[in-house]
This record gives C-alpha cells, structure tokens and sequence, in this order.
C-alpha cells in the first residue's frame, strides 16, 4: 500500500533516480532523467523569474522618469529633484506604481505571514478573553460571541479552499446522479444535450448573478451566510459540467460484452447499476471530476471577487483597489498561492483518478 | 463429394476407436431446436440477411462445434440462441421452451473474457451464482464457486482481481462463471480465439474435463479445424452468407473421454480434418 501511494503521486518516480545514481546503477541514464524532469523546470522557472525581474526593473524605470517629468512639468526644476531622491531614498510613499519585482513578492509574502502571525495571536487572545462569557451564553442558550476582526490571508485561503471543497460537492452530488440517469437512457441522452450544450458554456458572472436572485429571493429571513452560500453554489453550477458529460459518456459506453454478461445473468436494473454500469464508468466519472475540481477553482476566485464574499477571491480585489504601495506585491503573492493550490488540488484528483481506473492507463 | 470412405450424417457409421461398436440412432431428447430461423439486418442500403430458413437440433448432452467462413453469420446464430439478438424470422426452444430474452440457463462464454475487473475471480463467478441460486446459504454458493474455479485450474487465484490475471486465466474464470450456472446450454464464441496455441490446448483440456462431468449441452463455435474434432461430437459446417444455412455435419464418434495425443495419432482423423477442410475450401 505504501509502496503503491509513493508510486501513483510520483513520488518514486522523484526519487528514483537520485537513489540510482547514488547506488552507482545507470549513472549516465539517470542524469539524463535528473536533467529532464528537474534541472530544466528549475532553470525555465529561473529563467521566468530572470525575465519578470527584468520587466518590472524596465517598468520601475519607465513609471520613475515619467513621475521625474510630471513633477518637473508641473511644479519645476526643485520637485523634480525632489522626486528623484525620494524614489532613489527608497522612501514607501513615493515608488511607482507599477508590476512588483519578485524581490518585491518575497517580501510581501514574508509581511503577510507576519500578518497571519499577529492575527493568529490576537484571536487566541481574544478566545482566551472571551472563554467565560461564552461558556456562561452557551448554557443560556445564546449564540457564542466569535472573532470579527480583519481574516489574515492565511485565512483567506482557508475559505477559498471551503467554498471550493462545497462547490465541488454540490456539482458531485448533482451531476454523477443526472449524469447516470441520462446516460441509461438514449431517449433522455438526445432531449437534455440541447440544454446542457447551452448552459454549459454559460459565464460563472452569470451563474453567479442567476444564483444571486434566487438565494436572495429564497433566504431573505434566514440568518445563514448567505454570502458564501452564493458563492459556493455557483461554483457548483459552473464546475458540474465536466462531471455531467463525462458520467453520462462512461454510462452510456459502457462495453457491450459487458451490457451482454448483465442480460444472461438477468441483473435487476438495481444491480446493473451498482455493480456493472458504476464501476466501468468510474474512471470516466473521475476524469471529469477533476476537470470539475480544476474549473471550480478556476471560477472561485472570479465569484469571490464580484460577490464580495470571503476568500482569496475578494483579497484580490481589496488589494486592487486598497492601492497601497505593496498592494500589488500581494496580488502577486495571491496569484502564485492560487496557482500551486490548483496545482495540488489537481495532483490529488490525479491520484484518486488513478487508484479509480482499474487499467492504470491515465497519464 | 464423399471421397473419403466416412459417410457424414446421422447413421450407422462404424465408431471408428472401437469398430465392433456400432453408433446407433442418438434417443437422446431434444435440448435445443432451432426451427426456419432467418437473421435480417436493416442497413442502410436495404436489407441483409444474414441466415435464412436455418434447421438445427441439439440432443440433450451433445457437444457440437459449429464452423463456417468468417462473417457467414455464426455469431449471429449464437446470440439469437442466446436471446441477445432478436430472432427476424422461426423460432428457437430450448427444452421446449421458446427463446424470447437472455438468461442464465443460456450460459454465454465471449471471444474476449468479458470479465468485470474490478471484481475478483470469485465475485465474477459469484455474481451469477447469485442470481441462479438465489436461496443458497452463502456457503454453498461459496463452495458452489470455488469448485468450478478450482477445475478450471485456479483454485490458488480465488481473491484475484480479473484485471490482474493473464487472458488465458480470465477465460478460464469465464468457463467457470459459464458452468456455475448449471445451464441447459453452453453458447461458446470462439472461447479460444484470441489466445495463443499453447493456452489454447490447455484450456480445451480444461474444457473436456469440466464437460465431461456435467454432459451440458453445448455448442461451440471456433475457426480451428482441429478443435472442432477434438471437443464435439458433431461438427456443423455453415455455407457462406447472405443467407447463410447448415451446409452439412459430420459426426465425430471418437470414444469420450478423450485425449489428444490418441486423436491426433488415430489413422481415421486425418480423414475427419480432410473432410471440414474441403468443406470449408469451396
Ligand atoms: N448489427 C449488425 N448490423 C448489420 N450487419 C451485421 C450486424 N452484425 C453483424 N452483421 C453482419 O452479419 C454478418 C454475420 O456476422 P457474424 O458476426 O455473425 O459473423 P461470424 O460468422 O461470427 O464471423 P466471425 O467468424 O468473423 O466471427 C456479417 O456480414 C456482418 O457484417
Ligand atoms: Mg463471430
């Protein structure tokens, strides 16, 4: 078993062979793979980050010149000089505003985590703080008074990954069950693909913005997050597509000797289902459900921006418009933390996907 | 046409192992009668039919393999008897009983395993079990399924999921599926078809072995000459299609329990292959 996880992450394709070489065993076959699979993605992310460096160096420069020459258009020959030394002094209010270098992001991330630091601290103390009141309104029936203090990013992301974990569910839970009964049937197969080939490519602001009506109209007087409800339903909706075609795609192909072995042994429609039509779909089923878990992610963000719920989402966007001069490095750091999440997230589908498929053929 | 000295239909032939013996009228009753049966195919450029005005009766514990050309229409013929493929025209009983659906007293062993994967060697056979003797204790059909996957040879690979075992292990696991269910007949697809001459010698034997207890009647399609005369009692030769019919048989009174090595040394067998060779050469 542990054998088997090691293998299907990748991780002993990873080590593998650093042991080689270290055995001595193919030494100059398995420098070749070393060079393949990680000396060059290390030197093409080197490479990336040489170029962004490089760019956002040219942009600081271009901003800094034409902030030298507004102020020398303006105000003369004094402010300019001015402005040129606070830029060059490295003083935070007058930089320009412009991409942040990756030293920039670093020490962005680092003040962020100093952020959750902090929070982190405050909110112990504030639990520790409030641990009588609370137990004293717990046996009086009343709702635990809670922390409302700003989320750190850390935070943030905690929520994204919820309202994703949510989305992701409710797209599982409604398209594996549509997916099986329109695929049984090539009758329902023909009349619903009109209707999913149209909503399917609908925008998530649009889901988004559909789903708003309803929630509003359906939990006017209800005391639930309705912000987050929103959000993680439309999410759902966005994401279920995937999950939808592929399920009713394994359903309906599932082999014929197989539909053949289930009519000799007179199945009932039950059994058929659970041990003959779900399992070979499996495989099918989970490839969609990572395309579901990519896409779900994907559109979070963009839900969590313009329904101004929690989440990373929303982080994006107060930066954006906060406008503070390491602003933008925060947005940078969001969009890499938003990227290797989706990448994990991916992985872990990736792994599940191949335990699933019971010919190990998934790349 | 009968150059060789063996005459080919039902009769009074010398048993050719055991000359004093004499094969008499077979008294067994009917298992399987297929009556003017007719195969129609809509296509797109008009009909095609495949089999037409078919006869064919099976005595109850016959063996019979069925050979033909390529595409003549013999699979057709076994899933109509199987009742996987509507039957256009006649009628097929099998113990009186006429066709009009699949089920498991029809037993089918596919070309292709056709094995559920992600099921064991044991749950495959167990699946049908199930649904033959739905009022077993779970023992006896435990004991039921592990019997016939030990005669077929794998009674060490029981907890073995399909998809681990070799092609010629998952057709062994589908003989065993197939006798498990104790049919009154046993529809073979070219069983052996797809896999290599050794395993397919093999599993003949296991085949033999396993009928030769249960006397199933069974009907066995197979592209291989000698298979033909190895296993069956009969041998069904189909003409060529469109309209494809039984062209002629030939009765192969080899003393049973068989072996290979006596068969294939017997003088008399070269002139049974001869025969199904010229037959399938015109
Ligand atoms: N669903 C179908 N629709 C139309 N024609 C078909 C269909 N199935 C089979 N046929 C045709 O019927 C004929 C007989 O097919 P069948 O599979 O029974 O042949 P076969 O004797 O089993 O051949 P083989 O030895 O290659 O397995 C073929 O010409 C085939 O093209
Ligand atoms: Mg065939």
């Amino acid at each position: 078993m542990k054998d088997k996880i090691l293998q299907l992450t990748g991780i002993q394709s990873f080590l593998s062979p650093w042991v080689n070489i270290f055995k001595g065993e193919e030494t100059k076959k398995n420098i070749n793979i070393l060079l393949k699979s990680y000396i060059f993605p290390l030197l093409s992310i080197l490479l990336f980050v040489l170029v962004w460096h490089t760019g956002a160096t040219y942009l600081y420069n271009k901003e800094a010149t034409s902030k030298i020459e507004k102020a020398r258009a303006e105000r003369g020959e004094a402010a300019a000089l001015e402005v040129q030394n606070c830029i060059y002094s490295g003083e935070v209010g007058c930089q320009p505003n412009t991409l942040p270098s990756p030293a920039k992001v670093w020490e962005a991330y680092l003040s962020l985590l100093a952020d959750h630091k902090i929070i982190s601290g405050k909110k112990e103390a504030f639990a520790k703080k409030v641990e009588k009141t609370n137990a004293k309104r717990a046996e009086q029936g009343k709702a635990a008074i809670t922390y409302t203090g700003r989320p750190s990013f850390v935070d943030q992301i905690g929520t994204s990954l919820k309202t994703v974990f949510a989305g992701f569910l409710l797209a599982a839970f409604i398209a594996i069950p549509i997916g099986i009964i329109i695929g049984l049937s090539s009758t329902l197969r023909t009349s619903m693909n009109w209707l999913i080939q149209i909503l399917k490519p609908v925008s998530p602001v649009v889901w988004l913005l559909l789903v708003f009506m309803i929630v509003k109209t359906l939990m006017s007087d209800s005391d639930m997050d309705k912000s987050f409800m929103i959000s993680f339903i439309s999410v759902g909706l966005c994401s279920m597509w995937a999950t939808l075609v592929n399920t009713s795609m394994g359903v309906s192909t599932v082999d014929k000797d197989f539909v053949n072995v289930a009519k000799v042994l007179k199945l009932s429609i039950g059994q058929n289902i659970f041990k003959v039509v779900l399992p070979s779909s499996l495989p099918m089923i989970f490839t969609g459900l990572r395309i579901t878990l990519s896409v779900a992610w994907m559109v979070l963000i963009a839900i969590e921006l313009l329904a101004q719920s929690p989440g990373l989402g929303s982080f994006v966007w107060e930066e954006f418009q906060n406008g503070a001069n390491d602003s933008n490095a925060k947005i940078i750091v969001a969009m890499f933390v938003i990227g290797m999440i989706g990448f994990g997230l991916d992985r872990i589908m990736m792994v599940i996907q191949k335990m699933m498929s019971f010919n190990k053929e998934v790349a | 046409m009968n150059q060789y000295n063996i005459n080919p239909i039902v009769g009074t032939t010398k048993s050719i192992i055991n000359p004093q013996k004499e094969i008499v009228e077979d008294t067994r009753p009917d298992m399987l009668v297929c009556k003017d049966i007719a195969k129609i195919y809509p296509t797109p450029k008009g009909d095609y039919t495949v089999l037409s005005d078919l006869q064919l009766t099976v005595k109850k514990g016959e063996f019979i393999s069925v050979i033909g050309h390529s595409g003549c229409g013999k699979s057709t013929l076994l899933t109509m008897i199987a009742g996987l493929n509507d039957i256009s025209k006649g009628h097929v009983f099998v113990d009186g009983e006429e066709v009009r659906e699949a089920g498991p007293d029809r037993a089918v062993v596919f070309q292709s395993p056709s094995l559920f994967p992600w099921m064991t060697a044991l749950q495959n056979v167990m699946i049908g079990v199930k649904q033959v003797f739905p009022h077993a204790t779970k023992k006896q059909k435990q004991d039921i399924c592990k019997y016939y996957l030990d005669k077929v040879g794998l009674g060490n690979d029981f907890h073995k999921r399909a998809s681990e075992l070799s092609q010629g292990m998952q057709q062994r696991v589908g003989i065993a599926r197939a006798f498990a269910l104790k049919p009154k007949v046993l529809l073979l697809d070219e069983p052996f078809g797809m896999l290599d001459s050794l395993t397919r010698g093999e599993l003949q034997d296991v085949l033999l072995e396993v009928w030769q207890k249960e006397k199933i009647t069974a009907i066995m399609i197979t592209h291989d000459v000698d298979e033909s005369i190895f296993l069956a009692d009969r041998v069904i030769m189909m003409t060529s299609g469109p309209f494809a019919k039984i062209g002629d048989e030939l009765k192969i009174p080899f003393e049973r329990p068989r072996n290979r090595v006596d068969i294939l040394e017997h003088p008399d067998y070269y002139q049974y292959r001869g025969y199904l060779m010229d037959f399938l050469n015109h």
